[in-house]
């Protein structure tokens, strides 16, 4: 038996399809949600921990694939490299979670690891590349 | 009563001048009035740090032995523009590498170079009987090339627009990332620090004014491009929408990275982050009815960048305040906010502006030449020739 943290991306279509229901009865996988959102992308993402043998986990990911969803693997982190970051600001109105913002005294950016679930959305959006996903 | 700027620079010299950055200057107005603050206060620092695609750099790289009349110019694969004399070219910030695309450019060469980093120089040529050469490869670091100085032809916008994207797909412009459905705003200026809206009528900075760079003193050397200062104005003076600009010049050699940074707008391109500080001296009451107005009275224009027009539609005026507070509401929505511009590194260069100012180290210039105050933009008509 092993564990799995992954982020799973649903795009629009797909969204409102039993997909996690299916991924329990048919391949018999322990699946606990941390954290879902609907994102302004009209994408769902979702931060699961899924149980199962090997071979379980590698059946029900590939049929999570086949049906449109695209899964991340969560077991790492959003890195900000604080030397790197410029505080312009950019990031927080990306951010779903509000895990990132800049504090309004010291007007540095501040990051909130409980609240982020990973999503990404910040990473690609940092002008000075100071955001990383590390995978 | 009024202050020239020589006795100004008299009082700095003496060590007796009193200088408040252009966030301080907000309180310092309220609690001691207008009078008593010109009495008592000589400069006021202003700052921005922020996306500026109009920047770039000349250098001349010396000559080779044979030696070479550039024509086709690369630097780290990134092309400069080299039709000027036989070793000077202009690296412009948003020019892509040719091998590398968005990934790196124009601005991360200059980045580099005043970074100390070895950058690989390509040149090609035709060759003449006094540059033979037809191609050579090299590499450079900016301490042995000749001159390398930047010359921006547009920065320090008197405002900007605020952004946001009404359509059903993220779009990626200048502005950043713009989520689906108005899902979030970007705007870019300093408000309350921002140089231009601390001297709305531009009655102390002109031609010739000495100013922080980047980290060193730096000049403006003329108006800007699209510099257009004939803008609805609210009754504190302040444009509400995009107005002046400057053209900015500096001694790249002695810049700093913390000052001028490369970046990637993800899906739009490359550009450059440049730090501009300049001190606005108190000559007047009047100046101290500019300085005092605070994000709370300085306004902009939200615009539906989805509209890929050069009009765009607006969902309305907001206050710089409004923006800052992280939320503000389009349509009965709330809408999260972000700056492209860095209000804290942009206090820091007031910060610093004033502390060369307090140490002796800078001293304020009166314009050489006003900067033109009628100009009006021109728009680009798609035109026969017999339609001029």
């Amino acid at each position: 038996m092993i564990s799995r943290r992954l982020v799973l991306a649903f795009p629009e279509k797909i969204v409102t399809r039993p997909i996690t229901y299916r991924l329990i009865k048919d391949f018999d996988l322990q699946f606990n949600i941390l954290r879902a959102e609907i994102t302004a992308d009209i994408e769902g993402k979702m931060l699961i921990e899924i149980s199962g043998t090997k071979k379980q986990i590698e059946e029900g990911l590939k049929y999570l694939e086949n049906e449109g969803v695209s899964i991340q693997d969560a077991s790492k982190d959003i890195i900000v490299d604080t030397e790197k970051c410029i505080s312009c600001g950019v990031c927080p109105s990306l951010c779903i979670t509000q895990a990132l913002e800049i504090n309004p005294v010291t007007h540095r950016l501040l990051f909130d690891k409980n609240k982020c679930i990973l999503c990404g959305l910040c990473a690609n959006s940092c002008p000075v590349n100071a955001i990383k996903l590390k995978i | 009563m009024a202050k020239t700027v020589e006795e100004i620079n008299e009082k700095i010299k003496s060590g007796k001048a009193l200088v408040l950055n252009a966030e301080e200057i907000i309180g310092y107005v309220a609690e001691n009035g207008i009078k008593n603050t010109v009495k008592k206060v000589d400069i006021v620092t202003t700052a921005t740090f922020g996306p500026m695609c109009s920047s770039g750099a000349f250098i001349n790289f010396g000559h080779s032995d044979p030696p070479i009349k550039m024509q086709k110019v690369w630097l780290n694969d990134v092309p400069a523009y080299a039709g000027i004399a036989a070793v000077d070219a202009y690296i412009g910030a948003t020019e892509l590498s040719e091998l590398e695309d968005m990934q790196y450019g124009g601005a991360y060469v200059i980045q580099d170079l005043v970074d100390s980093k070895p950058i690989k120089l390509r040149a090609t040529s035709y060759g003449t009987d006094c540059y033979p050469r037809r191609e050579i490869e090299t590499y450079i670091t900016i301490e042995n090339v000749n001159q390398a100085y930047l010359f921006n032809p547009r920065n320090v916008y008197q405002n900007y627009a605020a952004a946001t994207n009404s359509s059903s797909k993220s779009i990626y412009t200048y502005m950043g990332k713009l989520l689906p459905n108005i899902g979030n705003v970007t705007y870019s200026s300093a408000g309350q620090l921002s140089p231009l809206l601390n001297d709305p009528y531009l009655r102390t900075v002109g031609v010739g004014t000495r100013i922080f760079l980047c980290g060193t003193q730096g000049y403006v050397s003329w108006q800007g491009t699209q510099n257009n200062p004939d803008r609805e104005r609210h009754p504190n003076g302040t444009p509400l929408s995009p107005a002046s600009t400057l053209a900015l010049i500096g001694d790249l050699k002695k810049m700093s990275s913390r000052y001028l940074r490369a970046a990637t707008f993800f899906g739009y391109g490359i550009t450059l982050y440049v730090g501009v500080g300049i001190p606005i001296p108190v000559i007047d009451e009047e100046m101290i009815e500019y300085l005092k107005v605070s994000d709370n009275e300085l306004f902009t224009e939200i615009y539906d960048y989805s509209v890929q027009r050069r009009n765009k539609p607006s969902y309305g005026r907001i206050s710089y305040g409004q923006l800052k507070s992280g939320f503000i509401t389009i349509k009965n929505k709330k809408v999260p906010t972000g700056s492209l511009s860095s209000y804290g590194r942009a206090l820091e260069i007031a910060n610093t502006l004033k502390e060369w100012i307090q140490k002796g180290s800078f001293l304020l210039s009166n314009p050489v030449s006003p900067l033109p105050f009628e100009e009006k933009i021109n728009v680009l008509n798609i035109l026969g020739r017999d339609e001029l």
